[in-house]
């Protein structure tokens, strides 16, 4: 029964709704989904870690792994978080195209993250049933670009929606802007765990 | 940015059905919603108790006449994964959850309305899909637990459809959880604070705090375990390397605090009911709700005391004990504060109280075979016997099913308008309470002896107190017809309740039954004490209290 109606836009029926308005809490409810989101993560660890620490690897299993290209891969993404912050800043200041040149960096860092791990996944020597190690690691990290994937997707949208004239997405109605960039930080958040434990651990 | 809602004024939306197709519409109404819910899970109900009665007939004897071992498998694992899934948690959670937050926070539906539409809707296609698993190549017939390696071994068909039913089932859930979430702790009505919300709401924001970090851990697990049975990894699989007793750490993460998930809603609405129909305000407001908060950060870290077997380390097994024993503790300080609620109480033994007060019982049985439960030689000697099905009964049918059934009597009148029949009602509470016990009490007798669980033979040494048992269940199976006679008759030519048939004061009934599709033509009342009954202006609304 509710409809969207920003504050500014509703102003003739203001006298009916003033005890009915209430604050955007959308992004919380992003939040607690985020929440839910990283207890997958979590659990994704767990079974990770207790794997390493109960089920030693055999000699003759083939699992290791270079650091040169997810190091590249943690810089591409943190960079990213960067990115769209800045773009966040000049979507404040109602400066669409430098917005959308920031996003876009963003969305390329994002697209090249993607295309990095499929590159280091088409060079490692082990395949996803070779042990368990292999299977959790293609797991956890196929899961964690599945998020990327959406990510990318969905910043292309907001870059999109953020064109002048005819975007929707701009200083008044900034949530859908609010909401990817806390899921992307989120996202990069992920990897940086990731990265320890599966890399550096 | 600030959100509004539409203006009360405003003609109703043409997409919205009126009539009684609103409840097969996606409507945004958290009343219907509330409903759809409640129907749809009582559906699954009779689904699930027609399994259980079959289980029952099976055992009337030691030898597996009546199904093949195989059927009898799928048929455990359909009742197990229909009555926990589709029923209990989507009934004291997502039905009246929907139906009461909304009033009993102030608002005029829940935070997110398209949210909850869909978290409805992800049920009865996931429930149908579980079910069809069993004309299709057989269902899953791993048990609701899916342990590895049994489900990786078993058919593939029925154990994927069975994970990705689960996995819906589970995501609706979270929803579910987010929505209550932010309805509680965001969308109160101006002036209200958290301790004076009636205690269902603290019981509901509890759960859900489990339901948003417990259920992603299940949805990971089953990932992990779709992956052994479909690309042949070996996360579980102990013959290619991997390590069952993860999967049983990462279940029971989940499937432990699911217990809470489905006994802590009902564990709020008692505490509703109880002051009500003794006329007495709810005893120890504020301990009932540390108890909460202490059974929801306890119920995290208690789930290996399902895997005392499974060569589980001594810490753990120290560590976890103690934890489980420490539930007791909250858990018991909501028994005492029922009974005191109850303690020289105007007490009106209508069905809804036999229903509650049923309840109290049950659950303390429940409760202490719990506890014995906890304790590891005990443990070792009945685990995966039917003592453990007996206590587990007694906790979600004789706890939770009995609070589903007091709530349709106390809330009946606000959904439709109509009383129920009391003389019908007493005799539905009377078979159940009967049945029940003659049902499950026995069990622990068989538990004790050494009879295991999901087995369709046993030792015919058992058969007599097996049949007893199937007696019960047939008592149990007998008593719905009254109740749905009961429901049947009061819809079309019930007694009108009028608005507040039990004088109540939480705010859902000082509105007309059934509410408006806003909840209140005017302003939401502001009710200060949900609990204000026996004070000396105990007929005022708290509007003319002021």
């Amino acid at each position: 029964m509710t409809s969207i109606v920003p504050k500014e836009q509703s102003s003739e029926n203001k006298k009916d709704l003033s005890a009915e308005e209430h604050e955007d809490f959308r992004l919380f409810g992003l939040i607690a989904f985020l929440i839910a989101d990283g207890m997958t993560f979590a659990g994704f660890f767990a079974a990770y870690l207790t794997f390493k620490a109960v089920n030693p690897i055999g000699p003759d299993a083939i699992y290791e792994l270079e650091l040169p290209l997810p190091t590249l891969n943690t810089v591409l993404l943190l960079v990213s978080s960067f990115t769209f912050h800045r773009a966040g800043k000049f979507l404040e200041e109602s400066e669409a195209k430098q917005c959308q040149k920031w996003l876009l960096i963003t969305g390329v860092l994002g697209v090249a993250f993607l295309i990095s791990q499929m590159f280091e996944y088409f060079t490692l020597p082990f395949g996803l049933t070779d042990n368990l190690f292999a299977s959790t690691f293609y797991t956890l990290t196929g899961f964690h670009g599945l998020h990327v994937t959406l990510g990318s997707i969905m910043i292309m949208i907001i870059w999109w929606q953020t064109r002048i004239p005819n975007g929707r997405v701009n200083k008044h109605n900034k949530f859908p802007f609010e909401a990817v960039e806390l899921y992307w930080h989120f996202v990069d958040g992920i990897w940086v765990v990731l990265f320890i434990i599966l890399y550096l651990l | 940015m600030t959100l509004s809602l539409k203006p009360s004024n405003s003609p109703p939306d043409k997409l919205q059905p009126t009539g009684w197709l609103k409840y097969l519409s996606f409507s945004l109404d958290h009343k219907v919603i509330g409903l759809q819910y409640l129907v749809c899970g009582f559906l699954f109900y009779l689904i699930g108790g027609s399994l259980a009665g079959a289980i029952r007939v099976e055992l009337t004897s030691p030898l597996s006449d009546f199904m093949p071992r195989e059927v009898y498998n799928q048929v455990l694992t359909l009742h197990g994964t229909i009555m926990i899934f589709l029923w209990i948690v989507p009934v004291v959670n997502g039905a009246f959850g929907n139906y009461l937050i909304p009033f009993y926070v102030g608002a005029r539906d829940m935070a997110f309305p398209r949210l909850n539409a869909v978290a409805f809707w992800l049920i009865p296609p996931s429930g149908l899909m579980l079910i069809t698993s069993y004309f299709i190549n057989g269902a899953a017939q791993s048990g609701w637990t899916a342990y590895p390696p049994l489900s990786i071994t078993t058919p593939a068909a029925g154990q994927i459809i069975w994970i990705l039913s689960v996995l819906l089932l589970g995501g609706s859930s979270i929803f579910g959880g987010i929505n209550f979430i932010a309805t509680i702790l965001k969308l109160r009505r101006p002036g209200l604070k958290l301790m004076q919300l009636p205690m269902y709401c603290w019981a509901m924001l509890g759960t859900s705090i489990l339901v948003v970090l417990s259920t992603p851990v299940l949805a990971g697990t089953l990932i992990l375990l779709s992956f052994d049975i479909v690309a042949h990894t070996g996360f579980f699989n102990p013959s290619i390397g991997g390590n069952v007793i993860v999967y049983q750490h990462l279940f029971w993460f989940y499937s432990h605090p699911a217990v809470y998930i489905m006994v802590l809603p009902a564990f709020g609405l008692v505490s509703e009911i109880l002051p009500i129909h003794s006329r007495k305000p709810l005893f120890g407001y504020t301990t009932m709700v540390f108890s909460i908060m202490g059974i929801v950060v306890l119920g995290l870290v208690v789930w290996a005391h399902h895997m005392f077997t499974s060569g589980t380390p001594p810490w753990m097994r120290l560590f976890f004990t103690i934890a489980t024993a420490f539930i007791a503790v909250p858990t018991g300080i909501k028994f005492f504060n029922w009974v005191a609620t109850l303690w020289g109480g105007k007490i009106s033994l209508n069905s809804a109280m036999l229903f509650s007060c049923g309840f109290i019982i049950n659950f303390v049985l429940g409760g202490i075979t719990g506890v014995a439960l906890a304790q590891v030689p005990f443990d070792v000697h009945v685990h995966d016997t039917y003592f453990v099905v007996a206590h587990f009964h007694y906790i979600v049918y004789g706890g939770s099913v009995f609070v589903i059934f007091s709530s349709i009597y106390h809330w009946f009148p606000k959904f439709t308008g109509k009383m129920l029949n009391e003389n019908l009602g007493r005799f539905h509470f009377t078979l159940t309470f009967i049945g029940f016990n003659l049902c499950f009490a026995p069990q622990h007798w068989l538990g004790l002896n050494g009879m295991p669980r999901r087995v369709a033979e046993y030792d015919p040494q058992f058969q007599l107190i097996n049949q007893i048992s199937s007696f019960g269940a047939l008592l149990m199976a007998l008593s719905t017809l009254p109740f749905l006679w009961n429901v049947i008759q009061s819809i079309i030519k019930g007694v009108e309740a009028g608005d507040n048939p039990w004088e109540a004061l939480t705010p859902e009934w000082l509105t007309t039954s059934p509410p408006p599709v806003e909840n209140w033509e005017g302003e939401a009342p502001l009710v200060l004490e949900p609990y204000g009954y026996g004070a000396k202006d105990i007929n005022k609304t708290p509007e003319q209290r002021k």
